[in-house]
């Protein structure tokens, strides 16, 4: 079976319509399957690791969202199915986004360090 | 290069007529195809709609065409000529939409021969496959 | 060491994000690795001689193998005399060639 490494990157694409994001939705779901894989979040995905983001409130007409999306969340979810979830150190620092202001339990990986990281797996899906 | 049987697995997240991204793995897949490779096919979110059966086609003033003329391109046709390629060849392709997409999409009215899965079965291929290789939207 | 095939579908014009493929095929190559770059789409916009791609400068010089898909070239009228030094043109052919093979291999 091949060892796989996740990458997310494009980040609120039509997460509110989904009520997730379907990069970390699906890296879930092959975890659950039984795939050996891991997720790094780059680009602005490393924005999914801040905490305090609320998406609560879409409405049209009548229409209410019950389960608007929460990233943060779901990135606790992945963890605890097992998923190690790393996010590129540069890109925090291109947003402006300080380590503390992440959730728990993600690990940094610089751009130096990211040859390595890819290394450890045989595969690497980009999504 | 070997002409050994591979097979490959793609999976896939664009729908047709939004990005070039579509067009670009046909393509590719076809090139697998004509080396008689087994190749099996995620269609992931819009990708669904790549194999959907009431694409239509139309004319086009812009380039004064009926739509005749115009012959405009139905990507289901494309996969199911894809699809002709790969058995000639002694291949295969087998392609399976996302159900779930499918579902929230209204997109259930496929191709025949079409499949509708989940991620279990993409993880069931990555195991069987030389390689995939996952197109990515943005 | 691997060998990796990066996709280049990505312009660095419409988005920053595109440099992160020339990024990351140094970064790979500098590690030892065996690494081509395939640009595709509107990836082979970098690929014209004269056009500004510092990224793509950088990944030639470090001695990533890069080709720029011969299709997509023609489809946005670059001829072969216009595809800058250092980027070979290619059938689309090559990405399954690295598939086949099993090179590591990322859309970008």
């Amino acid at each position: 079976m091949p060892k796989v490494l996740n990458i997310v990157e494009t980040a609120y694409r039509a997460t509110l319509e989904e009520q997730d994001d379907t990069a970390v939705w699906i890296s879930f779901m092959l975890k659950k399957a039984g795939l050996d894989s891991d997720v790094l979040l780059r680009g602005n995905a490393v924005n999914y690791a801040v905490k305090g983001q609320d998406a609560s409130g879409l409405k049209f007409g009548e229409w209410v969202q019950t389960h608007p999306p929460d990233l943060p969340r779901d990135l606790g979810i992945l963890m605890g199915a097992g998923a190690k979830v790393f996010y590129l150190k540069d890109d925090l620092g291109d947003r402006g986004i300080n380590e503390d202001e992440l959730v728990d339990g993600i690990s940094a990986i610089d751009g130096a360090g990211l040859a390595a990281l890819f290394d450890g797996y045989d595969q690497v899906w980009s999504w | 290069m070997s002409d050994e049987k591979k097979t490959l697995t793609f999976a896939l997240m664009d729908a047709p007529y939004e990005s070039a991204r579509s067009t670009t793995a046909l393509r590719l897949i076809q090139i697998a195809a004509r080396r008689g490779y087994d190749i099996n096919v995620f269609a992931y979110e819009g990708a669904v709609y790549v194999p959907f059966m009431l694409q239509k086609k139309h004319g086009n003033a812009f380039h004064e065409h009926d739509a005749d003329a115009e012959n405009h391109p139905l990507p289901r046709e494309w996969v199911e000529q894809v699809r002709q390629v790969a058995q000639a060849a002694g291949g295969s392709l087998t392609w399976m939409n996302c159900g779930l997409c499918a579902d929230e999409r209204g997109a259930n009215e496929a191709l025949e021969g079409v499949l509708r899965g989940g991620p279990a079965q993409l993880v069931a291929w990555a195991n069987e496959s030389t390689n995939v290789l996952v197109i990515p939207t943005r | 060491m691997s060998n990796y095939l990066l996709l280049g579908s990505r312009d660095p014009y419409a988005s920053r994000d595109a440099d992160s493929v020339f990024d990351l095929a140094v970064q790979l190559k500098s590690a030892g690795n065996d690494v081509t770059l395939f640009l595709l789409e509107n990836g082979v916009l970098a690929a014209r001689s004269g056009a500004k791609a510092p990224g793509l400068d950088a990944a030639v010089a470090a001695g990533v193998s890069v080709k720029a898909e011969e299709f997509s070239l023609k489809e946005r009228g670059i001829v072969a005399e216009r595809v800058r030094d250092g980027v070979v043109v290619a059938p689309l052919d090559a990405v399954i060639d690295g598939l086949a093979a099993g090179h590591k291999t990322i859309w970008s």
